[in-house]
């Protein structure tokens, strides 16, 4: 396309897209740019001598801080995996003509859409209490209870199992993924004498390598941003063992009512998400570039 | 043989799915030992009284009062959603224009963004402006296509429209807006509706905006509502008044998802995230 020439039908003036997406650039300014620098500006520059390193200092000094960015990690880093692992498998399950298959995906599909309402939270907080649902269900099978909320890596457990079981959303964009994969390729495979795995691995994964970056991405920005699970559940506990980072932002901002402490956590939050994605998107670049 | 191991799998996978719904659908009508006592969901009779307390709630409001001040943030958000992010996909998918690619980037950012990062300077920014304890901050940004995703599948779902249908219209002298809300719209309406069901379920879901924002239980939207309950019912006290709300609480979603259901997921899968 050449500079300064834009292809609109006859009779349409450049700037008619624009206001059309003007809703969007006033609202990217104001809820997108605006809230980034804030936060920024309160963060880094209204400690006391107004300097980034004395909010860095303030930052190293905080010893909740480094212990919710080994939950926050931990967490993702139990989750994430499990969760992709989980919604591919099903959507493999799902990804066939059989009777009655859209009412599967309808019901696989319902845990992810009230996952997030609180009455579910509060349902998974019952589910795992001393005597709930699931301990009388080890009970039946001869093991004995656990304390799932007195020991500091079966709660952050219970939360990663509330996040699992809604895999739907994951699943419903690995299913359109594997609709989309032209069926020839099976078929060439067939013709060629490849078994099911042998086409699992030499055609299915080669064909989902981007939706799996991209859900690889969206989940793990999900995950390290978790505050409703352990806000509910356990509210941080025990010991704080369950206190993701988002937590601790609404901790210090509202309980302690640190406000500069809370926007700098949230920055550091952000370039940590950055950091990671970042990451991710450089060690998987060569897998998602091979071949297609 | 196969077909039928297929199905015990999905039948097991499908148990494990909704199990926990349905203890907590059967465990609002047990007594409170039963519900520890039992596994299987349904309670020995059905005692109704519960809900009757539970709509009364523990809280100086009814469910009725809750629903209400709900609907008040979700029907407007949706709304303005919905409008929103039509308009912003109309401009990104069929015209060209200055800084195109910029604003794109932008909005592809704004997906990627962690909105924890927002919320305090935005707790902020409605502080100095006196709205907090309103319900202007969590609907009015939906009036900006402040949800980046609803732009974005709605574009991809845009470009699967031929231009011809553009131009026809444009013949028979249909103007921009013309186009877009009589050709083009009902072109998408499966698309169009999962941003409106999109857009219903998460306002339900949504705790951390209302928490911040709203301070007086009166204005308690259902969210915040359930865990005031929650946290003022001590352990094994009224346990099923706290589970019945939480049952009346999650009705609204499981009835929009169950009316929208059809056009909502084919919307889903249709194209939007794969394109």
């Amino acid at each position: 396309m050449k500079k300064n020439s834009y292809r609109n039908p006859v009779g349409v003036r450049k700037t008619t897209g624009l206001v059309l997406i003007s809703p969007f650039i006033v609202g990217a300014f104001l809820f997108i740019v605006y809230p980034f620098v804030s936060s920024f500006i309160t963060g880094f520059t209204s400690s006391p001598d107004h300097s980034v390193s004395a909010a860095f200092r303030n930052m190293l000094g905080n010893d909740d801080l480094g212990k919710a960015i080994g939950v926050t990690m931990k967490y993702a880093a139990l989750l994430v995996p499990m969760k992709l692992l989980v919604s591919l498998l099903v959507a493999l399950l799902l990804n066939v003509e059989l009777k009655g298959i859209g009412f599967f995906r309808t019901v696989f599909y319902i845990p992810s859409i009230l996952g997030a309402n609180l009455a579910v939270i509060i349902m998974w907080k019952y589910l795992f209490t001393a005597d709930g649902l699931v301990n009388q269900l080890l009970g039946t099978i001869g093991l004995s209870p656990v304390s799932w909320y007195g020991d500091p890596d079966s709660s952050l457990f219970i939360i990663v199992l509330l996040r699992l079981w809604e895999f739907g959303s994951t699943m419903v964009i690995f299913l359109a993924a594997l609709r989309d994969i032209p069926k020839e390729l099976y078929d060439a495979a067939k013709v060629d004498g490849c078994g099911n795995t042998r086409s699992f691995f030499s055609i299915t994964l080669p064909q989902l390598k981007n939706v799996i970056f991209i859900n690889l991405i969206l989940q793990t920005i999900a995950a390290m941003q978790e505050f409703n699970a352990p806000y509910i559940l356990t509210n941080g506990g025990p010991l704080s063992s369950t206190r993701t980072v988002g937590m601790l932002i609404y901790d210090e901002m509202f309980r302690y009512g640190d406000e500069s402490m809370a926007n700098a956590i949230s920055w550091l939050l952000f370039m940590l998400i950055a950091a990671v994605v970042y990451v991710m998107y450089k060690l998987t670049a060569k897998m998602r570039e091979e071949q297609r | 043989m196969k077909k039928l191991l297929f199905y015990i799998l999905l039948a097991v996978i499908g148990m494990v799915m909704l199990y926990p719904l349905l203890w907590l659908l059967g465990a609002s009508f047990k007594s409170d030992e039963e519900i520890f006592s039992s596994l299987w969901f349904m309670p020995n009779e059905l005692d109704t009284e519960v809900y009757k307390n539970a709509w009364k709630t523990v809280t100086p409001y009814s469910m009725g009062h809750y629903f209400m001040n709900t609907f008040m943030i979700i029907i407007p958000k949706t709304a303005f959603a919905v409008l929103s992010s039509v308009l912003v996909a109309y401009g990104f998918a069929r015209f060209d224009f200055p800084l195109k690619k910029f604003f794109f980037s932008l909005l592809i950012c704004g997906m990627f963004m962690p909105s924890i990062v927002t919320v305090m300077p935005l707790y902020k920014l409605w502080n100095t402006l006196g709205l907090i304890d309103t319900y202007i901050p969590l609907t009015l940004p939906a009036l900006f296509a402040s949800e980046g995703v609803f732009v974005f599948i709605l574009v991809q779902f845009f470009r699967n429209i031929p231009r011809e249908f553009d131009e026809a219209a444009r013949i028979d002298g249909c103007g921009t807006l013309k186009t877009l809300f009589f050709v083009l719209v009902p072109c998408i309406r499966p698309a169009v509706v999962s941003i409106a069901v999109f857009s219903f379920l998460w306002t339900m879901n949504d705790f951390l905006n209302p928490l911040i924002i709203i301070n007086s239980v009166e204005k308690y939207p259902v969210s915040l509502a359930l865990r005031l309950s929650a946290d003022s019912t001590g352990q094994g006290y009224e346990q099923r008044k706290i589970i019945a709300m939480s049952v009346i609480g999650l009705i609204p979603s499981v009835a929009v998802f169950a009316i929208a259901q059809k056009k909502f997921v084919s919307g889903i899968t249709a194209g939007g995230l794969s394109g």
